[in-house]
């Protein structure tokens, strides 16, 4: 823009603020483009506030953990990696807009972000259209599988599935009756009709199974909990929790001040981890189960390192919780594996370039965190997972109780959904 | 060898065999089977212990179901302030090694509890037996028949007698003779624990060739009469229960909006900022937790006392420094005050999230407001909602009392009612606006110490309240606090009492629709009000 139509515009601003303003935009403009020679961008779309900030706060830090690994090592293809980070604030639409803003306006190579199923169905449409590559580290419902995205977390099967299948053994109960938990969202409303499905092909009938949802945020579980009682009074009753976020506190206060143990009614939950249960006194809770493909509590040299890595970083630089008390979650696990995959990714390709990146992303391996070899998948974008199940102990860590012998492969379109079994296991587009 | 070295021998050996291992007769066998890596094994271990009958076994199960029977080189540890071998009982060095905890699951952890209890019946104590027979009166395993009957014998105490009379009627249940059966029935039809609800229903199923579980007519009969006297004892229970939390979640509603009711509903300001008020009560409460913690770890159970106090002064101070700093400039313009008093609520939320961190903080429930009184049936009355409950009504007392009993009160009535009027009787109404409005701010954050209790803190804690807040006060009647307290105990109430039959969501929205169409009847509320806040 010419300089003098500007100043016309802005003539009630004072000439020297005006100046002052210039000056400062042209050295933020030569700043970035003496960076752009030598290094990659990359964006980072975690909420940094409002609802959501709770549980993304710390991949937004883990991401840049690795970051900071990976340059101290030399970067990729010798140049360093450059993050960008922006804050989408829990707000679904601004998703959306900030991933078209890194994407077009700060040309990343790749983004990292998204937690909630409705921010990532928020911003597909733009990698779709912009051919943007992003790294989705959470567990999710499935019913997906983007040409543009690489999904790190568990589908359905890796973590849903397999935790049903465990309380009905022996050990875990041999539960005849259930509970389906859930906050109001796309999420559960999808995992329990799988789950659903899934209870019925193992000959459970349709009374035993409670479908139960709540609205976001919501915090009084009394009644929930009183009928969660009166129905396990008909048979041994475990309860499948999909509550997301803020609710699971009041959620086990109550189940805890009831006085509904573990023993008798096992609570599994697909969203609670080692960072939600921070909040909550566990005294009451020990027993309740969650089903993850990481605990902080797994033991191996990989995680030893990971804990050690993060619990400096924490320290230096200052997360507030985590420097005094340093805890990690299955979604740290799988935001730290998938930047370390695609920067394997594009070494291999030899280019940042989406379309070479997506190739090379097939069959890449890492050692991750929880001691297992993670491996991508050829052709679904998923990858090959390890299932644990734990215990909740009096420490707010996890006994692991039960595991997958080996990695298993995401199933993203679901077998027990009507349908599915016509849609391909690839993204469709090419 | 010399005669005196026979004696020695013989003595070291009488000592090895009496003295050391005497208090653990265990067997050493079994006891190294609780560590097995195989649930069935362990479990099979716990029965056996059982079946020995040996209150010795008490402190070990009980170490056990504590996570603090652990494996240190292939010594089994029973670990406290020291550790000590879980067989002969003598002190272990661990030094910088740390012992492996035996892990348990669920399953293990349902047998240990009524291994235990069976093993507790020997106990002299009465209060430790009556827990004991609590426990077994529905879990009781085939193992504990003669250690229940023992007790039977033995027991004097009627509660404790017909509880294990129970127990051992549900074992009889499995009984060839057909009138022990009827017998067994006729025990269980006199308990009021809800699973013996089950076990009775089991034997009326019938299976696909039109055969009962329970093959005798009369036994059948008896069973259904006997469900049909325990859910009648049930019916009362119940719908206490179902009243109680709706009196529970309209207190909570009561405290939360009581400060805006004062705020808005007497001083008319829209202030956005009233959920963070509640914030910082709740966050006044963990920081004197963490301090108590600290300093009073013997006297930590107070803590709440102390809380009460504190997040009443400090939210009361920002109140007031709200009041003086911002809002005053912005009386008689309620956009500018909503926008404005919105902009704090986020600049606080954000200081918050600086200072505390973006996760949530962990308060603790002090001992005295963990668990639950017991109603009778499956009903348990939660002590923190009980104490909540009364604690609005503590609350209201102090407001009625502050504004019908002190100057203060007269006070801002009287600017409420004619602010003219009470400016020209010499009333300072500027003083008295940020007396107020400390007020309304100080019992928002008692609100907070509250919510603390039963949810949340984290730095949205205001943000779940506010429009709760607001729909409150609105449907009682802008300044009227007898409004503010019926309409929060009514909705509560509504909303539990519609929660059974339409679900959670369902009933959240009924009840904003029903509060929509009153308020379309009724835009005054529930109670209408003279004053300035119609006068305007």
């Amino acid at each position: 823009m010419d300089s003098s139509t500007k100043q016309t515009s802005f003539a009630y601003i004072s000439r020297r603020y005006f100046l002052l303003g210039t000056v400062a935009g042209l050295g933020l403009l030569a700043s970035s483009w003496a960076q752009a020679a030598d290094t990659i961008k990359i964006g980072v779309l975690h909420s940094l506030s409002g609802t959501m900030a709770i549980s993304e706060t710390v991949l937004k830090d883990v991401t840049l953990m690795a970051v900071e690994e990976i340059n101290a090592k030399g970067g990729v293809m010798g140049k360093k990696l450059e993050p960008v980070v922006v804050d989408p604030a829990s707000n679904w639409p601004l998703f959306a807009e900030k991933a078209r803003q890194l994407i077009s306006q700060d040309k990343v190579a790749v983004v990292f972000g998204c937690w909630t199923s409705v921010s990532r169905k928020s911003v597909l449409p733009v990698f779709e259209e912009l051919n943007g590559l992003l790294f989705y580290p959470v567990q999710y419902e499935g019913e997906e599988l983007s040409k543009n995205v690489f999904y790190t977390g568990a589908a359905p099967n890796q973590q849903a599935i397999p935790a049903v299948e465990y309380l009905m053994s022996k050990d875990g109960g041999g539960a005849k009756r259930w509970v389906l938990l859930g906050t109001d969202y796309v999420y559960p409303r999808t995992t329990n009709k799988i789950l659903r499905a899934f209870l019925k092909s193992k000959g459970v009938a349709d009374k035993d199974i409670d479908e139960k949802y709540t609205p976001f945020g919501h915090n009084d579980y009394q009644t929930i909990v009183a009928d969660i009682k009166k129905f396990s009074a008909g048979g041994k009753t475990a309860v499948v929790s999909t509550i997301n976020g803020d609710s699971n506190v009041p959620f086990y206060k109550e189940l805890g001040n009831q006085g509904l143990k573990a023993k008798d009614v096992p609570v599994v939950a697909f969203s609670v981890g080692e960072e939600e249960l921070r909040g909550v006194d566990t005294k009451p809770l020990v027993g309740h189960l969650a089903a993850w493909n990481y605990f902080q509590s797994l033991k191996g040299p990989e995680n030893d390192a990971f804990r050690k890595k993060w619990a400096d970083y924490a320290k230096k630089k200052n997360i507030a919780g985590h420097k005094d008390k340093p805890i990690t979650n299955d979604p740290m696990e799988a935001a730290y594996i998938g930047i370390n995959m695609w920067a394997q990714a594009v070494e291999k390709a030899k280019s940042t370039d989406t379309n070479k990146v997506i190739a090379a992303m097939a069959g890449q391996t890492f050692k991750a965190p929880s001691g297992i070899v993670s491996k991508m998948d050829e052709k679904n974008h998923h990858l090959h997972k390890a299932v644990f199940i734990g215990e909740v102990k009096a420490d707010g860590q996890f006994n692991v109780v039960w595991k997958t012998s080996g990695p298993i492969k995401a199933k993203p379109w679901s077998p027990y959904i009507p349908g599915n079994d016509k849609k391909k296991d690839e993204p469709e587009k090419k | 060898m010399t005669r005196g070295g026979w004696r020695i021998l013989v003595s070291v050996l009488i000592w090895l065999l009496g003295a050391a291992p005497v208090a653990h007769a265990l067997d050493p066998a079994t006891v190294r089977q609780l560590a097995a890596e195989d649930s069935d094994a362990k479990i099979e271990a716990i029965n056996r212990l059982v079946t020995e009958g040996d209150a010795a076994a008490i402190p070990l199960l009980k170490a056990m179901q504590d996570d603090r029977l652990q494996m240190l080189r292939g010594r089994l540890l029973i670990v406290g302030d020291d550790a000590r071998d879980a067989l002969t009982g003598e002190p272990v060095s661990v030094g910088a090694e740390t012992p492996e905890t035996i892990i348990i699951i669920n399953r293990i952890r349902g047998v240990l509890g009524t291994a235990l209890a069976a093993l507790r019946l020997q106990v002299p104590v009465r209060a430790t037996r009556l827990t004991a027979a609590r426990a077994l009166a529905v879990d009781a395993s085939e193992e504990m028949l003669p250690l229940i009957q023992r007790a039977l014998t033995r027991e004097s105490d009627p509660e404790i007698k017909s509880l294990l009379a129970q127990a051992a009627a549900v074992l009889e249940l499995k009984s060839p003779d057909s009138e022990a059966r009827r017998r067994a029935v006729q025990v269980l039809g006199t308990s009021d624990n809800p699973q013996t609800k089950q076990l009775l229903t089991v034997l009326l199923v019938k299976a696909a060739d039109g055969s009962f579980a329970e093959p005798e007519v009369a036994v059948r009969e008896e069973a259904q009469q006997a469900i049909r006297d325990i859910e009648a004892r049930f019916v009362v229970p119940r719908a206490l229960g179902t009243l109680f939390s709706g009196l529970s979640l309209g207190s909570v509603l009561l405290l939360a909006a009581l400060g805006l009711a004062i705020t808005f509903g007497l001083m008319g300001i829209i202030n956005m900022a009233h959920g963070e008020m509640l914030m910082i009560g709740a966050y006044t409460t963990y920081v004197v937790q963490v301090l108590f913690r600290q300093y009073f770890p013997g006297a930590f159970d107070a803590y709440l006392l102390a809380a009460v106090p504190a997040a009443f002064v400090i939210t009361a101070l920002v109140g007031v420094a709200l009041e003086r700093g911002v809002i005053r400039h912005l009386y008689g313009r309620p956009l500018e005050t909503l926008l404005t008093t919105w902009g704090i609520s986020l600049i606080l939320i954000q200081l918050v999230r600086t200072i505390f961190g973006a996760q949530n903080v962990e308060v603790e429930n002090p001992i005295w407001m963990s668990g639950g009184f017991a109603l009778g049936g499956d009903v348990v009355l939660p002590y923190n909602r009980v104490v909540i409950v009364f604690f609005a009504a503590f609350v209201v007392l102090l407001v009625w009392a502050l504004l019908n009993r002190t100057r203060l009160g007269l006070n801002v009535r009287a600017v409420t009612q004619n602010r003219a009027m009470a400016d020209c009787m010499g009333i300072a109404t500027p003083r008295v606006d940020w007396m107020t409005f400390g007020l309304g701010s100080g019992i928002a954050g008692l609100g907070g110490v509250a919510l603390s209790q039963i949810g949340n803190v984290g730095p949205d804690l205001g943000q779940a309240y506010i429009v709760d807040s607001f729909m409150v006060v609105v449907l009682g009647g802008v300044g009227q606090l007898a409004g503010t307290i019926i309409a929060a105990i009514g909705l509560g109430e509504v909303n539990k009492l519609l929660e059974p039959y339409t679900g959670a969501v369902l009933g959240k929205i009924l009840v904003l629709v029903f509060i929509i169409l009153f308020i379309q009847k009724r835009p005054q509320g529930m109670f209408a009000l003279k004053g300035r806040a119609v006068e305007n």
